[in-house]
């Protein structure tokens, strides 16, 4: 268990940080993949299967494929240097390492309420019940929004007739 | 023996990794990605407490399926821009778009 | 009907005010029904004055101790009671009296006068308004009534003076005469405004009870002698005293009979009326009493010196009316509102005698103003000229016509205040003695410049060959007739011999009633003077045993003098040139250095910090976004060196 958590999180920090460096798009893409991959799997070692599930589904599928559809329609030919640092890198750099340090010191120095309780073995029917009843409206919403994100993707990446 | 904590500072960085991916990168698909990292990385730490401080409850697990609606709905939208003002600009790197200026 | 018309005075202004209205919203189109309505309107009033007059006289003592004072709250906050209404006491009743008789003969003159102008109709609109407007003034009960009424006078004024605003001059002298009187109004604004301070009321009768006790108010003597003097700025103006008198030849621009109504009779009086309304603030201290007085009689020396050698007639009969003024203020000063008011009445008389006679004499004549091309119009209209006659005697104050009745009491009171009386007090004797000097010289001056005018004007031969000289109408006429016959007998009112219940003297006062015995020394040294006024002028003007031309060239530098008006006007306008316009130029740099300096600085700063910020705004989300985190590092690095506690993490989400 322990030695596993470790390599998970090892290979899906590394693959997030390569994802970052890498100067190459389609090589960050790809990168990504493993990092949504290695996120599942620590959903596994958290016993949520059915989220392990939706997360291989929607990041490792459904929205790769977005990106590497949004990589195929913008940048054509030569994939090197695709992908480069903006100047203020350096500050982004300091500022991201800056919020891990803070973000690991708020997290050791509180004294969260860990239950002892087992989570059930079985969480489908659980969450399916939780967002058909007592979560009956955000469900709903999310339905529309994502009606909406779709019309409107549709709608902002349609060619624009010039009118005169 | 692996706990909360652990979740949370790897959900940190991973979250911190996915800043840096959106500040410092030039490509905006590349942003779009970083973005994507940070909302994974939030989800995580959902399911984490969910786990850790209420196990039986599995609240946080919807929010997380809710978070990866919403980050679905996000990216489509995100990539139509990106599409739309590709076609305007010819470029991805946002150190063109700088439109929001005087 | 008296106690109709003494419960009801406030119709007496409304009346021209409903005339007013009326011209201006339906008779425009239709001259006649014009001046048929304001006519009406005015003998209306006419009549009503004449029983509040008729009220008053039988009322006797009861008037002159309590008013009656009828006034509706116009607005009222703590500290501050502002009423509208009216105060009918003699001294009112007798200015409603003279006030609309005056009026309703301007009024039924103006038919002929005015006869075909195309803005008859509005000229009975504005002679309504004016009506209305004076008429508030004298029985307004509050100071501040007064002042409005006192301003909408002013905008009478000027709109009558530029009645013909087609002419260049016109326009400048109703312009002139608005800001000049306006500059005395902003005077009569702060005493007015002052005296409300220190008293807390307008009001005529309380202030009159709380004035005699100034020291419980916070004043000194000196203190209420400033305020009294910055009172007396409005009068200054607005009766045309010496500095602010250059407004009221010029004025003569207007019609005639505007000339007679409001720069003869009525308006110019207001000030004199003011005055006389507040002389109980004026005689707490002596010292504004003496102001008032040399203001007074140093103004009628030096009008009656401008008189003398001037050609128009309307121009000497407006340095007269100044000089008249100044003998009203003069009587004022000397601390008699009988004879100030007395000569004011008989003043109205014959002056507004003379001006229509003017009127008269330059409609037929095609207004031609030079006295120079008249002369001998005595046989083409004898009815102007026996009654012009008549205004000049009485003006040269010859026994028995109203002037002499008046001056005399007026000289008297002044003799009564100096070392000569041998009996008067206070620390101002010897300068009332001066006065009285200078008073009875302008009574010679007078009777010399007034005589000078008439025997050019209507002895000799028509010096202009091609004028056509021809009697006035009978609506002219008419006027003239009865303002003639009140220029003899009107003086006999003032009679001191009369006694109580009876004399002008007895209603129109100020304190204890005396019988003034006939003074025979001042009563033929005045008829005297008188004398050898009309005499000279007859000497050199009539029989011309003394060319005129060659006195002219003799006291060249005297004449020149006078007759560019002490040159008043030029020093006015070398002041505005040279000073304020010095002063402009001085403030026209602070502005455009200083102030617009400290604005434009103020503007470069905010531009050049922008340039300098705007850097700051890259447009670029991505550097937003980057110090929206870098902000938060920053939060959490000064939190926690600030303090290291858990609890201010706590604050930006860590702990519990």
């Amino acid at each position: 268990m322990n030695i596993m958590f470790w390599i998970i999180a090892v290979i899906t920090l590394g693959s997030a940080l390569l994802m970052v460096l890498n100067k190459n798009i389609f090589h960050s893409a790809l990168f990504m993949v493993v990092t949504f991959l290695g996120v599942a799997a620590i959903y596994m070692m958290l016993q949520a299967d059915f989220l392990a599930a939706v997360q291989i589904l929607v990041y490792g599928g459904a929205i790769t494929i977005f990106i590497i559809f949004g990589i195929m329609l913008t940048v054509r030919g030569n994939m090197k240097q695709t992908n480069l640092f903006s100047k203020n890198a350096a500050l982004a750099g300091l500022v991201s390492l800056a919020l891990i340090v803070i973000n690991a010191i708020m997290v050791l120095m509180t004294d969260w309420p860990v239950s002892e309780n087992a989570p059930p073995v079985e969480t489908v029917g659980h969450i399916a019940e939780l967002m058909l009843t007592k979560f009956i409206v955000p469900f709903e919403v999310v339905a529309v929004l994502l009606l909406v994100a779709l019309l409107g993707a549709i709608i902002i990446a349609k060619e624009v007739k010039k009118t005169s | 023996m692996i706990g909360l904590n652990h979740f949370l500072v790897f959900s940190g960085t991973l979250f911190c990794i996915g800043l840096f991916g959106a500040l410092a990168k030039r490509n905006a698909i590349a942003i779009l990605m970083g973005l994507e990292v940070m909302l994974t990385a939030v989800n995580v730490n959902l399911v984490a407490i969910s786990r850790y401080v209420t196990p039986e409850a599995l609240v946080g697990q919807v929010f997380a399926v809710f978070v990866i609606a919403v980050a679905a709905a996000e990216v489509a939208v995100g990539l139509a821009l990106i599409v739309a003002i590709y076609r305007n600009r010819i470029s991805v790197n946002v150190e063109d778009f700088d439109w929001l200026k005087w | 009907m008296i106690e109709f018309a003494l419960n009801n005075a406030w119709l007496i202004p409304l009346l021209p005010a409903i005339a007013f209205v009326l011209i201006v919203l339906v008779f425009r189109p239709m001259p006649r029904v014009s001046a048929f309505v304001a006519i009406t309107c005015i003998l209306i009033s006419f009549v009503l004055a004449i029983h509040v007059g008729i009220g008053v006289i039988q009322g006797g003592e009861k008037f002159i101790e309590e008013p009656l004072k009828k006034a509706v709250t116009w607005f009222s906050m703590s500290g501050l009671k502002i009423e509208m209404g009216f105060q009918i006491d003699p001294t009112s009743a007798m200015m409603l009296f003279v006030v609309t008789l005056v009026a309703s003969l301007v009024q039924i003159y103006s038919i002929g006068y005015m006869h075909g102008d195309k803005g008859f109709s509005v000229f009975y609109a504005y002679l309504s308004l004016f009506a209305m407007s004076m008429l508030g003034l004298v029985i307004a009960p509050n100071l501040l009534q007064m002042f409005v009424f006192w301003e909408l006078v002013g905008l009478c004024s000027y709109l009558l003076i530029g009645f013909w605003w087609y002419k260049y001059s016109a326009r400048e002298a109703a312009k002139k005469a608005f800001i000049t009187t306006r500059t005395g109004d902003f005077g009569l604004l702060l005493g007015i405004l002052l005296l409300q301070i220190f008293f807390g009321t307008l009001d005529l009768q309380e202030l009159s009870a709380r004035i005699p006790n100034f020291a419980e108010y916070g004043l000194t003597a000196g203190a209420l002698t400033l305020i009294a003097a910055i009172l007396f700025l409005g009068p200054i103006g607005k009766s045309g005293q010496f500095p602010l008198h250059v407004w009221l030849p010029d004025a003569m621009e207007g019609p005639t009979p505007v000339s007679a109504l409001i720069h003869a009779a009525t308006m110019v009086v207001a000030g004199v009326y003011l005055v006389g309304r507040t002389l109980f603030l004026f005689k707490t201290v002596p010292g504004a009493m003496a102001f008032v007085a040399f203001m007074g009689a140093f103004t009628a020396l030096f009008a009656a010196s401008i008189a003398i050698t001037q050609t128009e007639m309307k121009k000497i009969l407006a340095y007269s009316t100044v000089s008249q003024l100044g003998y009203m203020m003069l009587a004022l000063g000397a601390g008699s509102l009988t004879a100030s008011m007395f000569h004011l009445m008989t003043h109205a008389f014959f002056k507004a005698l003379m001006f229509l006679g003017a009127g008269s004499v330059l409609h037929a004549m095609h207004n031609e103003a030079n006295i120079w091309k008249y002369g001998g119009l005595k046989k083409y209209m004898p009815i102007t000229y026996w009654t012009f006659l008549i205004g000049c005697l009485a003006i040269a104050g010859i026994f028995p016509f109203a002037g002499f009745f008046s001056k005399d009491l007026i000289l008297e009171v002044v003799w009564a205040n100096s070392t000569l009386s041998g009996h008067a007090h206070g620390p101002f004797q010897g300068l009332y003695t001066l006065l009285f000097i200078m008073a009875s010289l302008t009574a010679m001056m007078t009777a010399f410049y007034m005589f000078r005018m008439f025997f050019i004007c209507f002895h000799g031969e028509l010096r202009d060959k091609h004028a056509h000289p021809h009697e006035s109408p009978f609506s002219m006429a008419m006027p003239l007739v009865v303002l003639g016959i009140l220029s003899v007998v009107g003086g006999w009112v003032g009679w001191p011999g009369l006694g109580e219940g009876k004399a002008f003297g007895y209603f129109v006062r100020m304190g204890e009633f005396e019988i003034v015995h006939a003074n025979w020394f001042l009563i033929i040294m005045s008829t005297i003077l008188a004398l050898i006024g009309i005499g000279g002028a007859a000497f050199i003007y009539w029989k011309n045993a003394v060319s005129h031309e060659e006195l002219a060239k003799k006291f060249a530098p005297l004449y020149k003098l006078s007759f560019n008006k002490f040159y008043i006007d030029e020093i006015y306008l070398w002041l505005i040139h040279n000073i304020i316009d010095g002063l402009g130029r001085l403030l026209w740099w602070v502005d455009l250095v200083i102030v617009d300096g400290i604005v434009d600085g103020v503007a470069n700063t905010t531009k050049v910090l922008g340039s300098v910020f705007r850097r700051m705004q890259t447009g670029k989300l991505q550097h937003y976004a980057l110090v929206l985190f870098a902000g938060i590092v920053v939060l959490v690095i000064i939190m926690s060196f600030a303090d290291t506690s858990v609890a201010s993490l706590s604050l930006i989400g860590g702990g519990r």
